[in-house]
């Protein structure tokens, strides 16, 4: 008895002894912060922020390898305790958030009947589900099944919903879904992301130069959320108001409604959210990253500049916008006139993006005030050049010269100026005048000139109506409004009299032959169809391009190394991330594309943000991945829409033709809020390839 | 020749998990997942080693000399919470990859009945040294490969339409004894 009382008393002697020595010898310091932050963790054990456990994140935020923020279900109050323990600043990571992007569920087709287990990553083992649609939700929640914070739920139309305050962004959902569908983003990220070719886009989105969600903020009007449907539209857009009012709508022309009976009025939809946010009388805040500390110079305050300059800034960067004139808005400022987009709204919408903290330096020309150099020297690490197109392209016929001549850009720039009261020098009016051109410009400059009171206001067109590259309302318009319209008709020579003033246009009229290059008919010349127009006012608007004179101030220094093609636009080592050939210069709109549409220069502006943006994080440049670029996902273009029933759109209210001829007020009004219940009403709530038919829900 | 065949009786006929029934909580506790279930195996292997060859030692050094094998039991928990610890204070020092490697699975196995269970199987079947460092290992490994079928079999059962009242923990029960069914084949075998 006592040998054994000794002996276990002997074991457990040397035991302890040899853990006591241990302990000292196998001694590792062990920094009391780690418990410290341990504490202030969630304790979840969740492992969405990537290490093992919370006390392994823990080590790692001692250590130095993650950052205060490390924990995402803690959110920013834990990160804050945790940044006070390790004496630093909470640092610049943004929340993430998750999003279910399919609002489809059930509407699409089935391929099988199916009986089997009802999870989702067993359904999607059997042909990748059992919907027509491949890149759909499958609808049995196993992202809801994962998510350990309630923040997933079901929907009444058969697709998960989240709820985003519940959510805390760890990942689950998207690691357990296998569809790709539910993604966790932070905004960065989510303002970043274009669109893909496995991804799902309906017809307009797909087609939307600045790539809207248009589905989504028209089901939000439908649903009575303006305010939710401005926001949808603001992380694509910053110029709502702008595009409301001026957008040619191509995603009206690819809708699929359009195949049935007449396109939903896209853009009136985005006017009337637009205007119900001017006139509620508050803005939205719109929500910016942490600052990053980088600082880029923006060159050109038009729609590229101020949509690229919002975007760099909601990512956190520091921006300066220089400009030429001493208002934002550039082109859509003093190129497009009031009638069509009264100042005081573009006023509304630029101070809106000045108000985020973008610093606006008026008056300030490349290449005179500044140049690429100077901007590096002041400590911008990135530059922007959105310079746009001023440079109207010359006729180069006899009389050109003549006292009575004008270019269209110089006139319209030049009338808005003195309109806005920038300048006091008018342009004198004629009594008969002629635009020379089809495109917008002109329309814009016969319009102008009928509201100037001009007597006679003509167009010349070398082409027909159809080749007109002016948008079909616009035209509409302009022949409303009395001008009138010679279609194929050629300048032959400007005619002036002994003073050098115009008295007439000598025109040779055309005839359509073979199509050219651009697949529209040529004209050729009727033999011995001449005919003089008595005028005393000729404004040529055949086209514009970029302004590219500041390369010569360059010259031998940086800017001069810049290159620029045959079409004296700057030339991008890639169109789809829009770097110039100086890595650190990129550029978007009209000043990279040639004239070309507002919302094409927005959609430039955000594409040449994210380039900018991966440039000052130290990250290849590289374009997006199965970026759908000026194009069309297959297939998902339709020639016939099967069950639904045909309902007219609404009409758009405008002023009448007698009134507004007068005035520059506006012509085209907002539509009621009804009106634009029924409007979104009648969307289809397209994706890819399915879309909701009246009778979806029996599906 | 002798230590394969010791080698697959232990592995195969004789398994610790599915003929013997030894370490069911570990068994079914950390086999949900694959990246567990290896994690685990890896931490009974290097322990089950340790363990047997220390408690052999201990038992013929100490408990038969002194005819005191009625305290087997008692000293030999004494022995392997104690070696756990040092050995989990000496990896941190030493080699801290194997220690995050191994991670919460270390202290884990200090209650583990496998381990404890294989202990007493080596004594009571009077192995000398090299007979019980091999019969350790083969033991562990034999864990190990049960766990990590098992755990593969778990994910697939995650899939299936599995009635209510049988999930989780039934169903591991209701496959773990089917399995053991399978490897009942291997008797006869050596």
């Amino acid at each position: 008895m006592l040998s054994a009382i000794l002996s276990m008393l002997g074991l457990g002697m040397v035991s302890s002894i040899l853990l006591g020595v241990a302990s000292r010898v196998f001694y590792v310091y062990e920094d009391p912060r780690i418990a410290e932050v341990e504490s202030l963790t969630a304790g979840a054990n969740c492992g969405g922020c990537g290490y093992a456990g919370c006390s392994a994140a823990a080590a790692a935020v001692v250590a130095g390898e993650a950052p205060p923020s490390v924990c995402i279900v803690g959110g920013p109050e834990s990160a804050a305790a945790i940044a006070a323990v390790m004496g630093m600043d909470p640092g610049t990571a943004e929340p993430r958030v998750s999003e279910n992007e399919c609002t489809g569920g059930k509407r699409a087709a089935n391929k099988y009947d199916y009986m089997g287990v009802p999870t989702c990553n067993a359904v999607a083992a059997m042909y990748g589900g059992r919907r027509q649609c491949p890149t759909g939700c499958l609808g049995y929640g196993d992202c809801i099944k994962v998510c350990m914070f309630g923040a997933i739920e079901m929907g009444k139309d058969g697709y998960p919903v989240v709820n985003q305050d519940k959510c805390v962004g760890c990942g689950a959902c998207e690691a357990i879904c296998p569809k790709n569908i539910i993604r966790v983003k932070t905004m960065s990220e989510r303002l970043f992301e274009f669109n893909s070719i496995d991804g799902a886009h309906a017809p307009c989105t797909q087609t939307c130069p600045a790539q809207i969600n248009i589905p989504k903020y028209i089901n939000q009007i439908k649903n009575g959320d303006y305010e939710g449907a401005v926001n949808t539209i603001r992380e694509r857009n910053p110029l709502l108001l702008a595009c409301g009012r001026v957008c040619p709508h191509p995603c009206e022309d690819k809708c699929r409604r359009g195949v049935v009976d007449e396109a939903v009025s896209i853009n009136q939809l985005k006017r009337f959210v637009a205007d119900y946010e001017m006139n509620s009388g508050r803005r939205l805040p719109i929500p910016c990253a942490p600052s990053t500390g980088k600082r880029v110079a923006v060159i050109g305050g038009g729609p590229a500049g101020l949509s690229c300059a919002y975007f760099l800034r909601r990512v956190g960067h520091d921006v300066t916008i220089f400009d030429d004139n001493p208002e934002l808005g550039g082109m859509i400022r003093y190129g497009i006139p009031e009638y069509r987009l009264p100042k005081k709204v573009l006023k509304w919408e630029t101070d809106g993006i000045l108000n985020m903290g973008i610093a606006h330096k008026p008056n300030m020309r490349l290449g005179r005030d500044f140049d690429l150099g100077s901007l590096v020297a002041a400590g911008y690490d990135a530059i922007f050049l959105g310079i746009g197109a001023w440079k109207d392209y010359a006729l180069n016929i006899e009389g050109n010269d003549l006292d009575g001549v004008y270019t269209g850009i110089s006139f319209l720039t030049r009338f808005a100026a003195w309109q806005q009261g920038v300048s006091n020098d008018p342009v004198p009016v004629g009594r008969k005048c002629v635009v020379i051109g089809g495109g917008n410009t002109a329309i814009d400059c016969v319009r102008t000139l009928v509201r100037l009171g001009a007597e006679e206001v003509s167009i010349v067109y070398r082409r027909t109506r159809n080749e007109m590259p002016a948008n079909k309302v616009e035209i509409d318009a302009a022949e409303e409004e009395g001008v009138n319209l010679k279609y194929l008709f050629s300048p032959n020579r400007i005619i002036g009299d002994d003073n050098g003033r115009v008295v007439g246009l000598e025109v040779q009229e055309m005839e359509l032959g073979e199509p050219d290059e651009s697949g529209r008919r040529r004209p050729v010349p009727k033999e011995g169809a001449v005919q003089i127009m008595e005028t005393d006012m000729v404004v040529l608007a055949i086209g514009q391009g970029p302004d590219v004179s500041f390369k010569e101030a360059e010259k031998g220094k940086r800017g001069g190394e810049l290159a620029i093609t045959k079409r004296e636009t700057i030339d991008q080592v890639d169109p789809r991330t829009l770097q110039t050939n100086i890595p650190y210069v990129f550029t978007a709109g009209d000043a990279a594309t040639g004239a070309s549409l507002v919302v094409e220069a927005i959609g430039g502006g955000r594409r040449a943000a994210r380039s900018i943006d991966l440039y000052l994080s130290g990250k290849p440049v590289t374009p997006p991945v199965n970026d759908l670029f000026k194009t069309h996902i297959p297939g998902s273009i339709f020639e016939s829409v099967e069950g639904v029933t045909k309902k007219k759109r609404i009409e758009m209210p405008e002023l009448d033709v007698a009134t507004r001829i007068k005035s520059f007020d506006e012509v085209d009004q907002v539509i009621s809020e009804d009106d634009a219940k029924k409007e979104a009403d009648r969307c289809l709530f397209c994706c890819t390839t399915c879309y909701n038919r009246d009778d979806a829900c029996k599906i | 020749m002798e230590y394969i065949l010791l080698a697959i009786s232990c592995i195969l006929i004789n398994n610790i998990l599915l003929a013997q029934f030894l370490g069911n909580c570990p068994f079914l506790g950390t086999s949900k997942k694959m990246e567990t279930a290896v994690g685990m195996a890896m931490a009974v292997i290097f322990v089950l080693v340790l363990a047997g060859v220390f408690t052999w030692c201990v038992d013929t050094y100490l408990l038969k000399r002194f005819d005191l094998e009625f305290l087997r039991t008692l000293s030999f928990i004494l022995v392997i919470a104690s070696l756990v610890q040092f050995v989990e204070m000496f990896l941190k020092k030493s080699i801290p990859a194997l220690y995050s490697g191994l991670g919460i699975f270390l202290p884990l196995i200090t209650t583990n009945c496998a381990v404890m269970g294989a202990c007493l199987i080596n004594i009571k079947e009077e192995y000398d040294f090299m007979h019980t460092l091999v019969a350790s290992f083969s033991y562990a490994a034999g864990f190990g490969l049960a766990l990590i079928l098992f755990a593969g079999i778990r994910e697939r059962i995650n899939l299936g339409r599995v009635p209510k009242p049988l999930a989780d923990t039934s169903i591991g029960l209701v496959t773990a004894g089917m399995i053991a069914l399978s490897f009942f084949a291997f008797k006869g075998m050596v």
